[in-house]
């Protein structure tokens, strides 16, 4: 994942040496060497999110987590840490982009229309340029999905953009270590194919409807087998996958536009009692009290115009604003590529010019998407103990003037902007929509000699 | 703002009953000079009559006045297909930028399938764009002819500046067509880009030669005698032959970029570039050819033969003097319609600077489309085209708060403001 300029390639044995040593004398080996130093970062606006901006505030992280921050003068700078000056420019946390579909993406096939058996994960290549885009834009967390073309297509996968040469690296887990992921699902006209797949809003609904009662009936048969292997129903890996959502464990995403639709998932969701977020919702605008009163979150997308296919045609740019005002939780999303990841902080300052708070633009872009993946005490804002992901920027996170100048993961630098090798992917460019090399990604593993 | 607001959508009402405007702004660019502080611009009959500092215009009596904080020409878009591809996105409904029956039908005309009250055209208005080169999609070797027209108007005949104003050409695979049909190549789709300059230059000296017959033999009328029967897809490639009209060639890539150069000089073709994705690696040789480009949006999809465009083209082309609009281009799914406007605000911001993006959305496009007698800055004797916002306009988060066309105030802000 990491992408280097070629000055790095040359000293890449001695800073290679250089991490072994490091990583060797650390407590914790997995760290990285940014993530076993203390870092301080002094000077900047910091915008923790769920908190007051800070003049002029310290961050401090150690252990790939945020221990501190507060003004200058509040908080003790550990001894020995490494200071970094970065009066001027500004602190937010790194985003969390809660629909992407980069890393080459894909789910279900033709063969059906509802196939929960499917995990994404399965397909992500973690060469693929468009993680290091996304890291441009400042995001540090994403729901990787699979698309809209089925009525389930299949396991979406929550990823950090770590550091790493297998895509298990940027998987987040659970305490037990269980990768996380919700469960893509769509309605509206994309699914509406005809043949194996349905025809009509009728059909998309009753053909999820059997699936979810052949769940049901498969968990209690898992339930009533007890600890009596004997008795287990034969494994099947779709209506086990199924079960998770319908136990709460797994989200939901549903990809739905028109109003109907939309309150066709809340309908679906209050059934068979599953957790949904909305994802786009083109309309919400119309069925605001409804989502409100169901109490789901919505996940929306700002285009530059409405339209490109009936259930988008009324699209509005207020979606945000009139959630944000009826206190339905909301977040944005990129849809990368049906927009750019590295334009994320855009859509935010797109919200803000159709009326939301700057505040809540922000979370839209952070804490928000942070909790709709159940992350959200882990990740989202700046605060003691979560994961130190934040995004340096050159100014007001809303201007179109503002450049994404650092991005850390877990206390690591991931992109910086005054490495031409990362710069390329934030300007584009001449190998810009390449492969990230496997040998700058895979260098330290390979022990330096490629 | 909101104040403003009501008064403007107020205003509208009258204005289009009596067109004579004047509009105040802290800060007008007219782009043609530097920018005036409380600036003001009278309009009479549609055209600027006035221009200047507060303290040196004076608005005559009964005029209405609008007022903003900042005050840009019109924006003109110098490539897109809105009114051609409508907001609905429907096959065989209002999807009339492409026609796929066949690759060359340069006898298209954009006026015919133009719809003035699709809500694209309405929503690009909002934003301050008064001027827009639309027409049929890049979708084809040769998909049709585009038009030049203002976003105003009740018919395509009303609204258009230019009935036809370029033929369009498309070297991209995009364009290419799959199984035995051709073009299914780079070399099949200049070759049959020749043949059909060639057909087009043996009717145009058919039609010469019988003209001059004609005289010679001073024929009564009727049929020319000896005249090849009346091909429209000729004429207009005679149109372009004859420099008429512009070639509009979309490539992307840098070897079909250099495809595009080699044909323009093989047959001393006037073209212009469009999209121009890589053009950041032949900036010598469009330098030595002349020809202008009309970049791609700026925040165009990085896929496929696009996949190395870069946010900093349009600074690179302005550096090496290369003329240079940016567009809207077209996108066969969501966002069905970019906006111009956007489009030069992330261009400003990646080495472009403001009055370079300004400049890609008014002027240079104005003089790319050759109207820059007509449009693109605020100068006496200019249409009263006008973009009012309440900042500066490439800030993601100011608004448009009104347009103005001809010195009629045509939309009082951006639809979702």
């Amino acid at each position: 994942m990491r992408n280097l300029s070629p000055a790095w390639l040359l000293g890449g044995c001695v800073v290679s040496l250089l991490c072994l040593r490091l990583s060797v004398a650390a407590p914790t080996p997995d760290l990285a060497p940014d993530q076993v130093k203390t870092i301080v970062f002094t000077g900047a606006t910091v915008l923790p999110v769920g908190a007051p901006a800070i003049e002029g505030g310290l961050v401090v992280v150690q252990g790939g987590k945020i221990i501190a921050l507060g003004p200058a003068g509040d908080v003790r700078v550990p001894e020995g840490a490494e200071v970094r000056d970065v009066t001027g420019k500004t602190i937010i946390p790194g985003l969390v982009c809660t629909h992407s579909h980069i890393g080459g993406a894909g789910g279900a096939d033709g063969s059906g229309p509802i196939q929960p058996d499917v995990r994404v994960s399965d397909s992500l290549n973690v060469l693929d340029s468009g993680y290091m885009r996304a890291l441009a834009g400042g995001i540090t967390t994403m729901n990787v999905m699979p698309g809209s073309g089925h009525l389930l297509s299949g396991q979406t996968s929550y990823l950090k953009m770590r550091d790493a040469s297998t895509i298990e690296g940027l998987f987040i887990r659970t305490e037990g270590g269980k990768p996380m992921g919700g469960m893509k699902m769509a309605n509206g006209t994309n699914s509406m194919k005809g043949g194996k797949f349905p025809g009509t809003r009728g059909r998309s609904a009753a053909l999820m409807r059997k699936r979810f009662i052949a769940a049901l009936e498969y968990s209690a048969k898992v339930e009533a087998a007890g600890d009596d292997i004997d008795k287990l129903p034969n494994r099947h890996l779709g209506l086990e996958a199924l079960s998770q959502v319908l136990s709460g464990e797994r989200v939901v995403h549903h990809h739905t536009h028109r109003h109907d639709d939309i309150v066709t998932v809340l309908r679906l969701a209050e059934e068979f009692n599953f957790r949904v977020v909305l994802h786009h919702v083109s309309e919400a605008w119309k069925v605001v009290d409804e989502i409100k009163a169901a109490g789901a979150s919505c996940s929306i997308i700002l285009l530059d115009s409405p339209g490109g296919k009936l259930e988008a045609v009324d699209l509005s740019m207020k979606n945000g604003a009139l959630l944000e005002a009826a206190g339905v939780p909301v977040a944005y999303h990129t849809d990368d590529w049906i927009t750019d990841s590295r334009l994320f902080l855009r859509m935010g300052a797109f919200g803000v010019r159709s009326g939301m708070t700057r505040d809540g633009a922000l979370a839209a872009l952070t804490q928000s998407g942070a909790e709709m993946l159940d992350l959200g005490d882990r990740l989202g804002s700046l605060a003691p103990g979560k994961d130190a992901d934040f995004v340096i920027l050159s100014g007001d996170p809303f201007s179109v003037y503002t450049k994404v100048l650092e991005t850390w993961v877990e206390g690591e630098l991931r992109f910086d902007r005054s490495n031409p090798g990362h710069l390329l992917y934030a300007e584009g460019g001449y190998g810009a929509g390449h492969d990230q090399s496997p040998y700058f990604c895979c260098f330290d593993t390979f022990g330096g000699d490629q | 703002m909101r104040t403003f607001f009501f008064t403007l959508a107020a205003l509208s009402l009258s204005a289009v009953a009596s067109a004579q405007v004047a509009v105040r702004a802290k800060t007008l660019h007219t782009v043609s000079g530097a920018p005036i502080a409380n600036g003001v611009v009278v309009i009479v009959d549609g055209k600027i009559a006035a221009v200047g500092p507060a303290s040196e215009v004076a608005i005559p009596e009964g005029f209405q006045i609008l007022e903003s904080n900042v005050v840009t020409p019109g924006l003109i878009d110098a490539r897109s297909v809105v009114g051609l591809a409508g907001i609905v996105g429907q096959k065989n409904g209002d999807q009339d930028q492409h026609e796929n029956s066949a690759p060359i039908q340069p006898e298209l005309r954009a006026l015919d399938a133009y719809n003035p009250k699709d809500r694209l055209v309405d929503w690009v208005r909002g934003f301050g764009v008064t001027t827009v080169q639309t027409g049929h999609a890049p979708a084809e070797l040769v998909p049709g002819q585009l038009f030049i027209v203002k976003t105003t108007g009740r018919t395509a005949d009303v609204a258009a500046v230019v009935p036809f104003s370029a033929v369009a050409a498309t070297l991209t695979t995009g364009a290419q067509r799959s199984g035995k049909e051709a073009p299914g190549t780079r070399g099949k789709m200049v070759a049959l880009l020749r043949a059909k300059l060639i057909e087009g230059q043996e009717y145009a000296k058919a039609h010469a030669a019988a003209a001059d017959s004609e005289g010679k033999e001073n024929d009564k009328g009727g049929d020319k005698k000896g005249a090849p029967k009346r091909d429209l897809g000729l004429e207009a490639i005679a149109a372009v032959l004859a420099g008429d009209v512009p070639l509009i060639v979309t490539a992307n890539r840098a070897q079909d970029i250099a495809s595009a150069l080699r044909v323009a000089k093989e047959f001393q073709l006037k073209i212009v570039l469009d999209g121009a994705a890589e053009a950041y690696l032949l900036l010598d040789e469009i330098k030595a050819s002349g020809c202008s480009v009309i970049l791609h949006p700026t925040m165009q999809r990085s896929v496929g033969e696009t996949k190395n465009l870069s946010f900093q083209t349009a600074a690179k082309l302005k550096e090496a003097g290369i003329l240079f609009a940016i567009q809207s281009g077209y996108e066969a799914y969501v966002p069905k319609a970019r906006v111009v406007l956007f489009e030069a605000a992330v261009a400003a911001s990646h080495g472009l600077g403001f009055e370079g993006a300004l400049r890609a959305i008014t002027l240079d496009a104005a003089k790319i489309l050759g109207l820059d007698a007509r449009v693109g800055s605020i100068e006496v004797g200019k249409d009263g085209d006008l973009a009012l916002y309440d900042g500066d306009p490439f800030e993601y988060t100011t608004h448009c708060v009104g347009t103005v066309i001809e010195g009629v105030v045509v939309s009082s802000g951006e639809t979702d403001r």
